[in-house]
């Protein structure tokens, strides 16, 4: 909210500078956002009056008026403005006055007549947007008078940002108040006299829903001049409020909103039929708002309407038809309390938000209509004329708020802040507040909350209060006591900061995407599977969420690619969100992508790709961290998004817990990618569980080794054939080393060799010649059962 | 004798000629050598008398030993000469760079989370996460939001149904810890948070740390004491921060918590709008509705809660001055945070 500091002045007025001000409202809670002068720096510009107008000799649109600034003397100024006639009074920029920018009033010749000074516009003088000719002002406004003090300019525009539970100072008078306790300083409120009617018209008013409308005030006023305008002092402070003036009966209704925070409605009484029913609406009713939008009303929505049709959505926006205009005489003059649980959210839902709606959903003091009619009712008299009739007004006490009463406890001051405050500070701080506060036995108080402290209902509320007004930065401070318990931690556990430091060692940087992709891209890598779509994505490239983190990672690369990097390696750990038959599952994955060279490019190694190989000596890397690298396989298996020969099932006893492999060429070429690119991606859940270290004690005896090279058809997996040769190589086999692969010279085309180097050891003696032969006679014959492999010369 | 001293003359001029190790041996055996020559001159003593015979054969061992001094001594010249070639022929730049992979980096925010974890960590607080995909109680009811509160309208929620959508701070991973624990609880709780929001200063997704204290005895002033010692270690600085009083819907009561700019150490600048302070956290006393939601009874416990945007974090201690930097993933960007 936006408000004049001069205005506020005028209700309370402590003697501290605006810096001040803003410094220690921020300081209780109502966060100062900005504050900006009333209007730019001019200087040298007083209330004119044109006393003449004359048509200009050279110009078809120029006019040469006599201008009197209140002395004897007046001034010829030649003036481009369509409403300059003799009478009006508006600003008069003087020779050698200094406009906004630094712009100088010279005298000058216009097509040859001469100019002694410049009228402004609104826009001019850097007050409003409004370049509609020049700034009218009152009639009575006195000539010669400098323009700045006579509009209050020298005024700063402070605007807070107020939390959704102080509703109570959107306002004026809600400001005034909080600056009033802050201060210890006396508020003097507006003058609400009743206005006394002079006719006897009442229009009928039912209410059909109290629940949400517990009190609706009315007040007819006949007969209003409908060429009044709205005087420059409220259209300044409307501005200064940042609403804009539009009428005068809107801008009183506008006015007293910002005076009193009692947002108010006028209706044109010729449109309205019968009488007012404040109901919800029909299921399907339309309403055509003031904004001229036409919306469709729902069953919850409250309505005020009247005996044919609806009129307003309560406490949001005016409709159209019923709205005074220019052609208005009578008015019928609205001052409701609704309850906020009713208001609240319902704007938003029809996509409006609106200076009343925002009021009613924070809560509007319920005790302020009839005397915001009144005041209204007076200034209405004041501008536009009129007669007004005496005030209607219909009330259900039941459904009225409750006076809070709250018991405070000395005892909780002390637990929950810490605070050890006389019970004399306790109840001054309170009664400043506006609460009536009675001791409650020992050491506790009753505390009765003025209505418009519509937020305070809890004693926890109270000690917010208490130290609120005590200052926050007064409390106590110290450090927590608590007990030392230690907390359990699996030793066996490859836990995720350990992983990630294990990638950022092989040359990984971490990358951080969005968990929403591209619908597109997501079914490129999951074909098969429905993501879960957002009802309301921010955009057509972020609506649904992955079921992999290969979206995102290959966008980053992308990204990268396309930003000439030659070697990217990235790996990302997050949610993925998979739906499924029994429901949706949210897991951690830690995924990876790399393309590019092995090595980065230098003077020692070659630039070699990176292949399948590499990738996958980091992905064993990571399952090694746990200790149970034994218990994983790598199973050739099929991926939508993955090469079909290059392509890996990450097994753990079995079990999938994650893929490897390239890049589909295909997909490639859809994402406009360079390739090779390899992807892998793993289940956190499937690959952190790890396994103690056992001890075995170590051999005093010798190893003996043997070597054997075996020719195989090139189909043949080598982890079946290692796992043939385990099974086949008895009790005291330690060690098996693939220590070469070849195909080419010397080996029949469609073959592989295989060099495999066996090691045995038994804990407690030498092994024998005759022993080792036996099992290595073994290791052959299976292979070449199992394998048709042959031993190579 | 004077064929002895001559002998050793001549010996140690061929000693002092041997330019290599073998030609050192040749020059031994020619003197030293069973036959060598001196060797020979031990043999002739039998020629002499008896008096005449130990002053001799002294005299003779006396030059043998001169010379295989001199030998030794020239053997060790050589070979020290030898290492010195070699070690001179083994010389490399060291100013090449090294061989193999280079390290990568951990993303800025990532580190910027370990770090806050850490310290929470140290003084016993536990690590708890929970789904990302919320539903409506967990992420707004049982935190004092209901469908209705104004405050739902500053969360511009990701929704996918009227009952589910993305969380939008971590506070649900709190409400969950307390349905799951009895108090004490001392938990934080990192991870990513959604908002419909996409602008200079907002990404529809950013990452939160929530703290969690809920024991016996918890004040308003353990929870100043735990966000100022927080800070202050964060920045590594004596920071000045201030409390200011706030509205949470989950916390009563509520505050901001600002710091004396990091930038211009609370002189004024763009960072911070020329106000010298910077907005960092909110905290407050946990509501006591969101205790009651949770079973917690509150006469016997008290808690606090705070939480904190992590890219603000990140931003302010390294300078980052583009929040959208964080989610393109740029190597150019990624690789300063090694």
């Amino acid at each position: 909210m936006k408000f004049s500091e001069q205005w506020l002045r005028e209700w309370v007025n402590p003697a501290i500078n605006t810096e001040e001000l803003v410094a220690q409202i921020t300081m209780a809670g109502l966060e100062v956002d900005g504050v900006e002068p009333a209007a730019a720096d001019f200087s040298g510009v007083v209330v004119g009056e044109i006393l003449s107008a004359e048509p200009h000799p050279n110009a078809d649109k120029l006019q040469v008026c006599r201008v009197s600034n209140g002395s004897d003397e007046s001034f010829q100024v030649v003036c481009g403005a369509p409403n300059a006639r003799p009478g009006i009074k508006v600003p008069f920029a003087q020779v050698g006055a200094v406009l906004p920018e630094g712009f100088k009033i010279k005298k000058a010749k216009l097509r040859q007549v001469e100019s002694f000074g410049m009228l402004c516009s609104a826009s001019e003088l850097g007050v409003s947007d409004d370049h509609d000719g020049l700034l009218e002002l009152a009639a009575d406004a006195p000539v010669g008078e400098d323009f700045r003090s006579y509009l209050g300019l020298d005024d700063q525009v402070i605007e807070v940002d107020l939390t959704p539970n102080r509703g109570d100072c959107l306002s004026i008078a809600g400001l005034a108040r909080e600056v009033g306790v802050l201060n210890k300083a006396p508020v003097k409120p507006v003058a609400c006299e009743p206005v006394v009617p002079v006719i006897d018209d009442r229009f009928p008013i039912e209410i059909e829903a109290p629940e949400a409308c517990p009190r609706y005030v009315g007040r007819v006023i006949r007969g209003i001049n409908p060429a009044a305008s709205t005087p420059v002092w409220m259209q300044e402070r409307l501005r200064r409020g940042g609403i804009r003036s539009i009428d005068p009966v809107v801008d009183v209704t506008n006015y007293v909103m910002l005076e009193l925070g009692q947002p108010m409605h006028a209706f044109d009484l010729a449109e309205l039929e019968g009488g007012i029913r404040v109901r919800k609406a029909e299921t399907g009713e339309k309403l055509v708002l003031l904004d001229g939008q036409e919306i469709e009303l729902d069953s919850d929505t409250l309505v005020i309407a009247d005996q044919r049709r609806p009129l307003a959505m309560a406490g949001v926006m005016g409709g159209e038809h019923s709205g005074v205009s220019d052609q208005t005489r009578d008015i019928f003059l609205e001052t409701a309390f609704f309850d906020p649980v009713s208001i609240a959210g319902k704007a938003r839902a029809y996509g409006l938000h609106t200076d009343s709606s925002h009021r009613f959903e924070r809560g509007v003091d319920h005790e302020l209509q009839v005397r915001a009619a009144e005041r209204a009712a007076q200034l209405l008299l004041d501008i536009v004329g009129g007669q007004p009739g005496p005030i209607s007004e219909v009330s259900v006490a039941a459904a009225l708020p409750p006076v809070a009463e709250v018991r405070l406890r000395a005892e909780r001051i002390q637990k929950l802040l810490s605070l050890d405050i006389p019970a004399t500070e306790v109840e001054e701080i309170l009664q400043r507040l506006g609460m009536e506060v009675q001791a409650d036995g020992e050491g506790a108080w009753r505390v009765r909350v003025p209505s418009y402290r519509f937020d305070v209902a809890l004693e926890e509320d109270l000690l917010e209060e208490l130290a609120r007004i005590y200052g926050y930065n007064r409390l106590p401070v110290r450090t927590t006591n608590a007990s030392l318990a230690l907390r359990p931690e699996p030793e066996a556990k490859a836990g995720l900061a350990e992983l990630r430091r294990l990638l950022v060692a092989r040359g990984y940087q971490e990358a951080i995407t969005y968990s929403f992709v591209e619908p597109k891209v997501q079914k490129l890598f999951d074909p098969e599977r429905e993501p879960v779509a957002l009802a309301n994505p921010i955009s057509a490239d972020m609506a649904v969420m992955r079921t992999s983190l290969w979206p995102g990672l290959i966008k980053a690369v992308q990204h990268n690619q396309h930003r000439q990097q030659p070697r990217i390696r990235l790996f990302e750990s997050g949610q993925r969100f998979l739906p499924g038959a029994d429901g949706l599952v949210q897991d951690n994955v830690l995924a990876g992508a790399v393309f590019g060279s092995r090595f980065p490019e230098g003077w020692a190694a070659g630039n070699e790709p990176s292949d399948f190989f590499d990738v996958k000596g980091d992905v064993e890397a990571l399952l090694a961290h746990g200790g149970a690298l034994d218990q994983y396989r790598f199973v050739a298996a099929e991926h939508p998004a993955l090469h079909p020969g290059q392509c890996a099932r990450i097994e753990r006893n079995g079990e999938a817990v994650g893929y490897l492999g390239a890049l589909h060429p295909s997909l490639l070429k859809t994402l406009d990618l360079n390739g090779p690119v390899f992807l892998f991606e793993l289940a956190l859940a499937g690959i952190e569980p790890g396994v103690l270290p056992a001890f075995e004690a170590l051999s005093k005896f010798p190893e003996t080794r043997r070597d054997l090279a075996l020719l195989v058809d090139e189909s043949v997996p080598v982890s079946a054939l290692l796992e043939s040769v385990r099974e086949n190589a008895g009790a005291w086999l330690k060690d098996v080393t693939l220590f070469d692969v070849y195909q080419g010279e010397g080996i029949e085309n469609g073959k592989k060799s295989l060099a495999l180097g066996l090691t045995w050891q038994h804990p407690s003696r030498t092994l024998n010649d005759e022993e080792v032969n036996e099992v290595f006679e073994a290791i052959v014959a299976a292979a070449k059962q199992r394998f048709a492999a042959t031993l190579r010369g | 004798m004077e064929n002895l001293d001559r002998l050793l003359a001549q010996g140690k001029e061929a000693v002092e000629n041997a330019n290599d190790i073998k030609a050192l041996e040749a020059v031994r055996v020619q003197f030293l050598g069973k036959k060598g020559e001196m060797t020979q001159l031990l043999k002739g003593l039998g020629k002499l008398s008896a008096e005449e015979r130990p002053q001799a054969g002294a005299a003779i061992n006396e030059a043998k030993q001169a010379l295989q001094e001199e030998i030794n001594a020239r053997r060790e010249r050589l070979a020290n000469a030898a290492l010195e070639a070699k070690l001179a022929a083994e010389r490399i730049d060291v100013t090449l760079p090294g061989r193999g992979q280079t390290s990568g980096g951990l993303h800025p925010v990532t580190r910027t989370l370990e770090r806050i974890e850490n310290f929470f960590a140290g003084v016993g607080y536990a690590v708890a996460e929970g789904p990302e995909i919320e539903d409506d109680y967990h992420n707004f009811e049982a935190l004092n939001i209901p469908g209705h509160h104004p405050a739902r309208a500053m969360h511009d929620t990701f929704y996918f149904d009227a009952h589910t959508l993305l969380r939008t701070h971590t506070s649900p991973v709190q409400i969950r810890t307390m349905e799951n624990q009895q108090p004490p609880i001392r938990v934080v709780c990192p991870g990513r948070v959604y908002r419909c929001d996409s602008d200079l200063t907002h990404t529809p997704m950013f990452h939160q740390v929530e703290g969690l204290l809920v024991d016996t005895d918890v004040s308003f002033a353990d929870l100043k004491g735990t966000v100022e010692e927080f800070l202050r270690v964060f920045f590594e600085q004596e920071l000045a921060v201030r409390f200011r009083p706030s509205y949470f819907p989950f916390t009563e009561p509520s505050a901001e918590v600002d710091i004396a700019c990091v930038m211009c150490a609370g002189k004024g600048c763009r960072v911070c709008s020329h106000t010298g302070w910077l907005e960092v956290m909110g905290c407050g006393m946990v509501h006591p509705k969101v205790f009651e939601s949770c079973g917690v009874d509150t006469e016997t416990y008290s808690g606090f809660a705070f939480g904190m945007g992590v890219e603000r974090l990140a931003m302010l201690r390294y300078g980052v001055n583009d929040l959208r930097l964080f989610f393109e993933n740029d190597l150019r960007f990624l690789a300063q945070f090694r």
